[in-house]
């Protein structure tokens, strides 16, 4: 027995229908706790006002678009070298679910510009990678919905991504060289002294965990769609043939 | 692999537009961007780089679709896979000739268009030889994307925005060289790093080329 029979499709189901209300209950519980918390029982920073608080949305949500990509590359490794279909579907599943994060990036990031930096927009190093991680994701979709063979579409953009990521990896140090960065440095990171203040940083972990069990319970909502929608196929596929 | 790439050329060469169309599209591009900015030597100058290198990429891009697709329906590429040469080295051999139908002749003709858009003259050797050793970089980035997208009826469009984004790093060091150079400053490091993508796409990329010819023809 491995981790591996997990992803058989008909254990997958299984598994997956119980976890699925829990996985969105504790989604919803720490996004409305973080939320309020930080919106309403936070103090304003002394520099940015109230508009500090848009970091509950911002951070989290740029996060799980990298993550998102992360795991579709997992997925698409896993696809291409032990053939689960659930994995290829997952790394399917996730890529939607990765736009909206990277939009929602990019647009609490020009909302809190337009008062802080004067501008929506910079071609600031930050900016502009994530501008080409949603390229990126917009490749990748469109890839998946031009292939009407879904082994072979399974198979493309799985090397789609892995290619994608070397190449996304590369355009993030190349924009470091091509502009100065306007965008502050990372607010969290496990190895620095100074992060973010503490009466922002503990509602921002709650926030993160928040948009992480989101981000699994769309996830896993929606690799039930697609296999759903497989075996649709497959049966009407068989009506077809038995009825010809 | 050397027949490969001389049947390709010949192919170029004979069907017509080969050689000419990417020179033409180049062409164009670079004279319309003084009517879109204004004709002020400033400005001109200043944008030159970058105007040169984004319609160098437009123009590899154009001719991409070509590479694998006539051969794709006609059924040479199912008998090009059949034969001793290995895929990878297919690969290879369309991204070369696709680059001596394209990137040479865009490398010789840029400095030409320099004049065109005032380019300082500190920068030529930069243009020159960013493209001489990017447009490989772009040649064979395009033949992944033409070997990815050759299955499907209008893969055109889908694959300019395949290949766009992994031309970026591409276009930032070599734009980021002729600047440096216009502007009197060090412009090895761009270049060197132009080298290692190109370098770098070489040697690697074919293999994920290969393998999505493999998994189109199957």
């Amino acid at each position: 027995m491995s981790m591996w029979k997990y992803a058989n499709p008909k254990l997958f189901m299984g598994w997956t229908a119980p976890i699925l209300p829990w996985l969105f209950g504790a989604a919803f519980v720490c996004l409305v706790v973080s939320l309020v918390w930080g919106f309403f029982f936070t103090p304003d920073d002394y520099r940015q006002g109230s508009t500090v608080k848009i970091i509950y949305l911002h951070v989290p949500s740029a996060l799980m678009a990298i993550n998102a990509w992360f795991m579709m590359l997992v997925a698409s490794l896993v696809w291409l070298i032990r053939r689960h279909h659930v994995s290829a579907l997952a790394a399917k599943a996730a890529a939607p679910v990765g736009i909206v994060m990277t939009l929602i990036a990019l647009l609490t990031g020009a909302i809190w510009g337009q008062p802080m930096w004067g501008t929506y927009w910079a071609w600031d190093p930050r900016l502009t990678s994530f501008l080409i991680l949603f390229l990126f994701y917009l490749g990748y979709v469109a890839l998946w919905a031009a292939i009407d063979d879904p082994d072979t579409a399974a198979d493309l953009t799985s090397v789609l991504c892995i290619v994608g990521s070397v190449f996304a990896l590369l355009s993030r140090y190349a924009v470091n060289f091509w502009n100065q960065g306007l965008h502050q440095g990372a607010s969290l990171s496990l190895d620095k002294e100074e992060n973010v203040a503490d009466v922002f940083y503990l509602p921002l972990l709650v926030a993160i965990a928040g948009f992480v069990l989101l981000f699994l319970a769309l996830v896993l909502l929606r690799t039930r769609t697609e296999i759903r929608a497989r075996r649709l196929r497959a049966l009407l596929i068989k009506e077809g043939r038995s009825n010809a | 692999m050397i027949a490969v790439i001389k049947r390709d050329l010949l192919l170029a060469v004979r069907a017509g537009g080969g050689f000419g169309l990417g020179l033409a599209f180049f062409l164009i591009v670079v004279v319309l961007v003084p009517f879109g900015v204004g004709p002020e030597q400033a400005i001109l100058s200043r944008i030159a780089p970058g105007i040169l290198w984004v319609a160098a990429l437009l123009a590899a891009l154009l001719s991409l679709d070509r590479v694998f697709a006539l051969d794709f329906e006609d059924g040479a590429l199912a008998l090009l896979a059949t034969s001793p040469l290995p895929l990878e080295a297919l690969a290879i051999s369309k991204a070369m000739a696709h680059w001596i139908t394209t990137g040479l002749p865009l490398t010789i003709v840029a400095p030409l268009l320099g004049f065109l858009l005032h380019l300082d003259a500190e920068a030529f050797v930069y243009l020159f030889g960013g493209l001489l050793i990017g447009t490989p970089a772009l040649s064979v980035i395009g033949t992944f994307g033409a070997g990815l997208t050759v299955g499907l009826r209008r893969g055109g469009l889908l694959m300019s925005l395949l290949v766009l984004p992994l031309y970026i790093p591409t276009l930032i060091f070599g734009a980021e060289a002729v600047r440096r150079g216009a502007l009197g400053l060090d412009a090895l490091v761009p270049l060197a790093m132009v080298g290692a993508i190109t370098a770098g796409c070489v040697a690697m990329l074919p293999f994920a080329t290969a393998a999505v010819l493999r998994m189109n023809l199957r």
